[in-house]
């Protein structure tokens, strides 16, 4: 019996990075692709400084791009709580 | 001497727990939407408490690990079950009154632990199980955690760096709502589990249910209940110091170390690792302050966090031991009675500390100002 289980470790670094930061970095890339184009450039409409928190640029590639981003996210989402249901009621695995 | 009686009272001591478990960890999930103003205060514990409802019925993994990992389960008596977790509900009582997110998990092992040493003596520990279990994983935990999030972090404000502040705060409080809800749902998955595994072997030590046997659905219902009640209530000293004390939380930083959270803490229970999300919490936000240029991380806040985590095993274990002599002294069915008066009198006199310095969700996120309580002028922030 060992101490720590090195394999369970490194798994548990390796896809807790793709899982907690990389899919956040997809979600961010979807923001920033639904950011792109001309509503959010002139942000300033009676000379105030105000910045705009408009989320949709207007694009369309960046639209679509946001969208399969998006997507990526909530399918990862889905099928991890799926693999949970499915690792936490052994008897009942098909 | 009726048995039946003290598994009732056992039954109802674990729910307690599990309420104290709820609200003494609610911040772990929702800290950083409620600093951030992506969700407000009521509406937050609102969603984590039903998340954590249904997180409670999603795995079953983490219950067995309890019931029968960490003591030899054929000399645990039911006086030792109810002594272990009069050590845990105290343990969690007094760090919430000192607003400090302690792990829950350790308070319970270290309650059962105690009684049981108490009982039987060392021997009826099995600490192998408890080193490689409980103890390296609460060490690594939240190292892992906030190389997680310090990760996450550098990457969202690499990649949204064009975008205007206002839009990026905007969007990332909508992916930072979503994160928190992970991680309430895997806080149900994972702590509402420890009290179904504490149940089970109480029936298990009875004879009420086979050895062996899986929490029953009542059990399931039951604790599903307490916790998601106990989160609902919302433990806003906890909540203060995880999502203003520690580090000054925007937006993105606030998903990157929720989306951490929940990832680590989902995939260690995978593992068989009833990790403490307190841990994993705490580390995500110190790591999400590490990431980000310029933001600054209170060491002072987290050093005090951390001295009360080496605590908390042997400090829930001197209580559960104590509460154990105290029991057995006594003798039957009136030593778990006693014990109960006195925690419950210990409880009420730990609220009514409390209300001396309230914190709630008018002023959970006044300016941190080196302690739990805000300043006695209640700063009227109104969250933006």
């Amino acid at each position: 019996m060992s101490w720590i289980n090195l394999t369970a470790l490194w798994k548990i670094v390796v896809f807790g990075l793709i899982a907690g930061a990389g899919l956040t970095a997809i979600f961010a890339g979807g923001l920033y692709s639904l950011s792109l184009g001309p509503r959010t450039v002139h942000a300033s409409a009676d000379g105030s400084t105000s910045e705009s928190d408009v989320l949709v640029g207007g694009n369309v590639l960046g639209m679509v791009g946001a969208a399969i981003a998006f997507l990526i996210v909530l399918a990862a989402i889905g099928w991890g709580i799926y693999e949970v249901y499915q690792i936490g009621h052994p008897a009942v695995k098909h | 001497m009726s048995n039946d009686t003290v598994l009732v009272l056992v039954v109802i001591t674990a729910l307690a727990f599990d309420f104290t478990n709820g609200f003494h960890d609610t911040g772990n999930a929702m800290a950083t939407s409620i600093a951030t103003g992506a969700l407000g205060p009521r509406t937050a514990v609102a969603i984590s408490g039903v998340l954590n409802f249904v997180g409670a019925f999603l795995s079953l993994a983490v219950a067995a690990t309890i019931a029968s990992g960490l003591v030899d389960t054929t000399v645990v008596t039911l006086t030792v079950v109810a002594a272990g977790l009069a050590g845990g509900i105290t343990w969690n009582l007094v760090t919430w009154l000192l607003g400090i997110p302690s792990s829950s998990s350790h308070a319970l092992i270290g309650g059962v632990i105690g009684s049981t040493i108490a009982a039987s003596g060392g021997s009826a520990v099995l600490w192998h199980g408890l080193v490689s279990k409980v103890v390296l994983p609460a060490v690594l935990s939240p190292i892992i955690a906030a190389l997680v999030a310090a990760t996450g972090t550098w990457l969202l404000y690499r990649i949204s760096r064009s975008m205007t502040t206002a839009a990026r705060g905007h969007g990332f409080r909508i992916g930072q709502i979503g994160s928190a809800c992970m991680v309430s749902l895997a806080h149900g998955t994972n702590d509402a589990q420890k009290t179904m595994g504490v149940i089970t072997l109480a029936l298990i030590v009875n004879k009420t249910i086979a050895t062996g046997s899986n929490a029953p659905i009542w059990v399931i219902v039951c604790c599903a209940l307490a916790i998601s009640a106990g989160t609902y209530l919302g433990g806003w000293r906890v909540i203060r110091t995880l999502g203003k004390g520690l580090v000054e939380i925007e937006a993105p930083q606030g998903m990157a170390a929720e989306s951490a959270s929940a990832a680590v803490i989902l995939l260690s229970s995978s593992f068989g690792y009833s990790l403490s999300t307190t841990h994993v919490a705490t580390g995500s936000i110190i790591g999400t302050g590490l990431g980000k240029k310029g933001a600054e991380v209170r060491w002072n806040v987290a050093g005090r966090m951390a001295t009360a985590w080496v605590f908390t095993l042997p400090a829930a274990g001197l209580v559960g031991a104590g509460a154990e002599a105290l029991a057995h002294g006594i003798g039957g069915t009136w030593g778990v009675v006693i014990d109960l008066i006195i925690l419950v009198a210990l409880s009420g006199f730990i609220y009514y500390r409390s209300r001396g310095s309230k914190v709630d969700p008018n002023n959970v996120n006044a300016e941190w100002t080196g302690s739990v309580a805000p300043a006695e002028a209640p700063v009227e922030t109104a969250a933006a």
